[in-house]
């Protein structure tokens, strides 16, 4: 194993938490992403992969579905990102390759993004401030790509939280718009 | 101005890119006799219609699709948007 | 003065405030204006042109009159409405457009020239000489005019921005509004009803009629009670919609802390909001508009509403006697309501001689007021009486009502125009309207409290309906339900000025003189005589205007017609529409893997796009910039160093036809590229002229990674992705942005492979037969990290670049430190890095300037003609193409020492700096330590064919004129060994 210590986004050894009124956002730095895009004419049969190799069922448009210990959210036609426990998936993208072989064009996408996780009351007043997804609407399970000043971001709706997925090389900037949001709502 | 993304319903024009008359999908074959001449038609000459126009965007901050979106330019009104990729290959694009 | 009892104020509670050096008393719940009034204090401001003393005109946001300077230091704000700013306490306001001070104001001398200052006084008079209007003219009458100064200082206040979604958006919380909203909320819709005022309510707040049985303003709290508990509905007060924008997107600024001294801590001051709605519902109610005679702008003459409005709401009347002069039977209620609260009303004057009678006053039917006197403030009017009399009474205010104007500014957003409706005299909403706007109550003509309530309901179910909400109607409260009587009266004929707009000093006597002119558009009237293009955009003034000039030409107001209407409906402040993007957070900023690392070498950052990069990195004892640059070029090409280059874009591009998708994006072939091979590649517009370079690197037969430089890696994908979906649907190719998923570096010198072969894990192994120059591979180092090595080099050296996923960066460029410590390792910034590739002569963004070509480049020879990829053709062309076209060359100036300026034109020795003359431009220039000597790249005309000759690099620009020769752009190692070492 080699002794390269990972850094966090946000530039730190160890994730950042911060608690705002009722809200807290927390960085998260333990994922593994990868994105797979079916290959043109193998859309079915790389569904039926993922779903066998992985125990993954497909999300349709928008959505987000997990499994016992892999997730999945749509993020173009016929292209997902998947989303493990980094601990125990490092090379979640291998895997996935192994798995849908010449179905799918699998990209590891681990090191492009930085992850928050929004937990609390009033999540919707803070996401206001914040992007133009309609909070109302937007049921869990849902996922979504939009614009938060001025990063294109990622934003997945749970029953009790929000994961935004952002630039991982503008994490200090997004960070910083998050918690000026929370602090100017709360 | 909102596009009914034909996947992801109402988006917001802010999240789009603008590219131009969606004749652009129609691009001449360099290798054919004349195409000189096609290829100038293909990128100097456009309709400016008073009225409805078809035209490419792109959901940058979306799910990356191009989209043919019908606009009247005077209205703004959207009355058709529909995946760029289904309406090149209507078009008979292919490889 | 105060009244005694009554109004919606806070009498408990004393505010404390300052206008114009003097401080004030008042209570929460006034607005400046109503405390100044209290105060005794009419006099408000000066008006734009004449400078004459002017009170307030109305109480909303329709105030063309009182505009003060509000707050100070950073916080300045010039132009706000006394009649909307609500009072604080410690609140300040100074005068504005008025010196030395409000009530001897120097440039009230223009009122005595106003003979001269008419409509068209300075399209006419400045006209010539031309010279003088830049240095002279301009400059006189910008000092002249405007009317308050902004400062110069930052605003200290920060301004957020939000998104909103709902299913109706109520605009004005009047009667309308409110009974639209209990409607919509009880049906469970979601509703936002968002009202300019702090106090919801509308006029009901401002009356004496009751509804059910209980006074409006009571029956409009109990309302707005019931609503906030509806989760469903959003109350916004001190909200303005002011724009009203395509497929049902609003515009509106919230004013979170404008009412306070200070916004607290992390508070916005205000928000700008972006709503999206499916239904709108226009609830705007409706201005009141006066009516033009002799010097009706003293202070203390204004809208009878506006009376009205002061003694209701505010418990505040301008004079201890007043008088009411209209056209119409609301003008009645005024007086009744003054009348009703002591006041005493010296007269009602109404222009129509059938006016019906009044008790408590004397009525004057069929009278209009001809002239009123009082310098600072109104102490009489002369009444014409309809016999043909005058008579002079002695009142200190005076309530004009010329009927109402339904407030319709935002259905003509999107191409609407209003309609003209004589029943009430005014424009109603007509047209195009924006779609999904509907509108209810005064804004609508509706003018009765019954009609508004029962508008508001109705439009609301409707509107629900057509969203398949179900509502059903109220029961709808009792209320007054006055029919609209009015006898339409514009102007009172005479000789001396009428103002129209107070704003901008337009009175009667200008739109003559435009209908004179020939100016009788309504467009061309507003343009000409600057009628209604002040502040407040002609609320109160344009009706009048348009009025006159139909009488001038002889058509109705119908056939006039009304000038457009466009968004903002008030004021925006700039910094709400800037929202948080100020300053240091004007975009976001990206950081590189080693950014942290970089900055406790001391680095200098630089800005690239989003990025900050590593410019250089001083040791001590180095004094200039060049000292580091000089240094970390020679320890590059000396022994090793190493660079952050992840900001180059990287685009995966994955599946079976992978390589002929490339092979049809670049301008050179790609199809037959071997797997662990790199090649560089240019991209052309389908025009021809190059687009893009780079590399890309085949890891499997379906598989490349393709990098961009760092300003074209979002323009490429996205013309990638145009390709693959538009051009070539069917080729199977998936694209995927990687930029941001490793961290890469450059590790470039002679000693780069010993340094690399300390980290590379031995399975794999990089020595020059093995990995030889253009190979790439995924690899491991550090004992099992994945990496991906591409054996490539900008700075012209033997070099790599090596990748790691992102949040190993920081780890791998102390470990390649480490490592290279025996070699001298050197990080080297951006500048060292343009140094090196200007050595080499390779172009970089400066050369692909969006004008030339794989040609102009030195890359002609590139572009293949046995296959069709985009732009190859077009480059083809004629034009492109000449004997004489530009050709990337090296310059050397003939003094080593001296620079060569980039953006210098090269001319023949002793020919003019003029266009005609010449023959090509710097682009690219800087130190060589290398050569030691200052070098260039640059165009120039058939360059190729004029190495070794003498020309001038001229710059007008910095007044460098240097002597170079031309030479081939690749000034080190020309034959490519050392990166092939």
């Amino acid at each position: 194993m080699h002794d390269l210590v990972p850094m966090t986004a946000l530039g730190a050894s160890h994730p950042r938490s911060d608690t705002i009124g009722p809200v807290t956002i927390t960085e998260s730095p333990d994922w593994a992403l990868a994105s797979v895009a079916a290959r043109l004419g193998q859309e079915a049969n790389c569904q039926t992969a993922l779903e066998k190799g992985l125990g993954v069922k497909v999300p349709g448009i928008a959505a987000y579905v997990s499994a016992e210990t892999l997730a999945a959210f749509w993020i173009g036609p016929h292209v997902w990102m998947l989303e493990a426990s980094y601990a125990t998936r490092p090379d979640l993208a291998v895997q996935i390759k192994s798995a849908c072989a010449d179905t799918a064009s699998v990209t590891d996408q681990t090191g492009a993004w930085v992850r928050f996780d929004l937990t609390g009351e009033s999540l919707s007043r803070v996401m206001e401030r914040l992007c133009n997804l309609d909070m109302g609407k937007l049921q869990p399970g849902h996922a979504r790509r939009t614009l938060i000043e001025h990063l294109s971001c990622f934003v997945i709706r749970h029953a009790e939280s929000i994961t935004l997925y952002g630039p991982r090389s503008a994490a200090q900037s997004l960070h910083h718009s998050l918690i000026t949001a929370a602090k100017s709502v709360f | 101005m909102i596009i009914n993304h034909p996947l992801l319903g109402p988006c917001d024009a802010q999240e789009f890119v603008y590219k131009g008359d969606f004749r652009l999908i129609d691009r001449p074959d360099g290798m054919a006799e004349s195409a000189e001449a096609a290829f100038f038609d293909y990128l100097y000459l456009r309709e400016n219609p008073a009225g409805a126009h078809r035209e490419l965007w792109f959901h940058e901050q979306g799910d990356r699709s191009w989209l043919v979106v019908t606009r009247n330019t005077v209205t703004h009104e959207i009355t058709n948007v529909e995946l760029a990729r289904d309406v090149a290959r209507s078009m008979g694009r292919s490889r | 003065m105060r009244l005694g009892t009554g109004g919606q104020i806070d009498r408990e509670t004393k505010l404390s405030f300052r206008f114009d050096g003097r401080y004030y008393k008042g209570h929460p719940g006034d607005t400046l204006a109503s405390a100044l009034l209290a105060n005794g204090v009419r006099l408000m401001g000066r008006s734009f042109k004449y400078h004459r003393p002017r009170g307030v005109l109305t109480a909303g946001s329709d105030e063309p009159n009182a505009l003060v300077e509000l707050r100070s230091g950073g916080r300045q704000e010039p132009n706000t409405r006394a009649t909307v700013i609500e009072l604080f306490d410690g609140l300040r306001a100074e005068p504005q457009n008025a010196w030395p001070s409000l009530k001897f104001d120097a440039l009230a001398i223009n009122d005595r020239l106003s003979t001269f200052l008419t409509a068209g006084f300075y399209y006419k008079t400045f006209m010539w000489p031309a010279a003088f209007w830049e240095k002279l003219y301009e400059p006189i009458i910008r000092r002249a005019a405007g009317l308050g100064a902004i400062t110069t200082k930052p605003d200290s206040d920060a301004y957020d921005k939000g998104f909103l979604h709902c299913d109706l958006l109520i605009i004005g919380a009047g009667p309308s509004g409110l009974m639209a909203a209990l409607t919509a909320g009880r049906a469970g819709a979601r509703v936002i009803l968002a009202d300019e005022d702090f106090r919801m309510g509308g006029r009901l707040n401002a009356e004496t009629f009751s509804i059910s049985d209980m006074a409006a303003s009571e029956w409009a709290t109990q309302t707005i009670a019931e609503l906030s508990a509806l989760p469903n509905i959003r109350l916004m007060p001190r909200t303005t919609v002011f724009g009203a924008f395509d497929h049902g997107i609003y515009g509106a600024v919230e004013r979170v802390s404008d009412h306070l001294p200070v916004p607290p801590e992390g508070k916005p001051r205000q928000i700008l909001w972006r709503i999206y709605t499916q239904r709108t519902l226009l609830c705007a109610g409706a201005l009141e508009r006066p009516i033009a005679f002799a010097n009706n702008d003293r202070p203390g003459i204004m809208t009878a509403s506006a009376l009205r409005a002061y003694v209701n709401r505010w418990a505040v009347s301008p004079a201890e006697t007043v008088a009411v002069f209209t056209n119409n039977d609301d003008g009645h209620r005024t007086a009744a309501d003054l009348i009703a609260r002591g006041v005493k009303v010296a007269a009602l004057i109404d222009t129509r001689p059938d006016a019906a009678t009044v008790s408590g006053t004397e009525l004057l039917a069929g009278a209009q007021v001809i002239d009123t006197t009082g310098r600072l403030g109104l102490t009489g009017i002369t009444v014409k009486l309809a016999n043909g009399q005058t008579r002079k009474l002695a009142v200190g205010a005076l309530g004009v009502s010329g009927g109402w104007n339904p407030n319709v500014a935002l259905t003509c957003h999107q191409r609407g125009r209003p309609a003209w409706d004589e029943r009430i005299a005014g424009f109603v909403p007509a047209g195009d309207l924006p779609p999904g706007m509907t509108v209810a109550g005064a804004a609508e003509g509706q003018f009765s409290t019954h009609a508004a309530l029962a508008g508001g309901a109705e439009k609301a179910v409707r509107a629900l309906t057509d969203l398949d909400i179900e509502a059903t109607l109220p029961v709808l409260p009792d209320s007054e339900d006055a029919p609209t009587r009015i006898t339409p009266f514009w102007h009172v004929k005479g000789d001396k000025r009428a103002w129209l707009d107070f704003q901008n000093d337009v009175t009667v006597k200008d739109v003559k003189l435009a209908h004179q002119e020939g100016f009788r558009a309504v467009e061309h009237l507003k343009r000409y005589t600057t009628l209604g293009m002040a502040t407040d955009q002609g609320k109160t003034s344009n009706m009048g205007g348009l009025a006159v000039m139909a009488e001038l030409t002889g058509q109705t107001i119908a056939q006039t017609g009304t000038t457009i209407f466009r968004p903002p409906y008030t004021p925006v402040a700039m910094g709400v529409l800037a929202g948080r993007s100020t300053g240091a957070d004007f975009r976001p900023s990206r950081l590189t893997p080693s950014h942290h690392w970089a900055q406790e070498q001391g680095a200098v950052f630089v800005e690239v796009g989003q990025w900050l990069r590593a410019q250089w990195f001083p040791r001590p004892g180095e004094t200039t910039w060049r000292e580091s640059v000089d240094r970390e070029v020679r320890a590059t090409r000396g022994s090793v160093g190493v660079c952050d280059v992840t900001t180059l874009g990287k685009i995966d591009v994955q599946g079976r036809d992978a390589a002929a998708f490339l092979n049809r994006i670049y301008c050179n072939g790609f199809d037959k590229l071997a797997v662990g091979r790199v090649r560089y590649g240019l991209m052309l517009r389908e025009d021809g002229i190059a687009f893009d370079d780079g590399t890309a690197g085949r890891l499997a037969e379906d598989h490349f990674v393709v990098t961009t430089t760092t300003a074209n890696a979002v323009p490429v994908y996205r013309h990638m992705e145009f390709a693959r979906q538009c051009l070539w649907p069917d080729m199977d190719v998936q694209l995927i942005s990687t930029t941001e998923a490793w961290a890469q570096y450059a590790i470039a010198g002679p000693k780069a492979r010993k340094l690399l072969q300390k980290l590379v894990d031995p399975a794999f192994d990089i020595s020059n037969e093995a990995f030889p120059f253009m190979a790439c591979a995924e690899i491991t180092i550090c004992n099992g990290c994945p990496a991906r090595l591409f054996r490539i080099s900008f700075s012209g050296e033997l070099a790599y670049e090596l990748a790691v996923p992102t949040r190993y960066g920081d780890a791998l460029i102390r470990r390649i430190m480490e490592a290279g410590a025996e070699f001298d390792v050197t990080p080297y910034g951006t500048e060292a890095l343009g140094v090196m590739r200007i050595e080499k002569g390779h172009a970089a963004g400066n050369e692909l300037n969006g004008t030339t070509t794989a040609l102009n480049l030195g890359l002609g020879r590139m572009v293949s003609t046995k296959k069709d990829s985009i732009g190859t053709l077009l480059s083809r062309r004629e034009g492109l193409t000449t004997a004489d076209a530009l050709n990337l060359v090296g310059l050397r100036p003939k003094d080593p020492q001296v620079r060569i300026p980039a953006g210098a034109h090269l001319l023949e020795k002793g020919a003019k700096a003029v266009a005609a003359n010449d023959l090509g431009y710097v682009t690219s220039a800087c130190y060589s330590p290398t050569l030691g000597s200052y070098i260039a790249i640059g165009f120039l005309k058939n360059g190729q064919a004029r190495m070794g000759e003498s020309l001038r690099a001229a710059s007008p620009l910095t007044g460098e004129d240097v002597e170079i020769e031309i030479v081939s752009a690749h000034f080190v190692d020309p034959e490519g060994e050392r990166l092939r070492a």
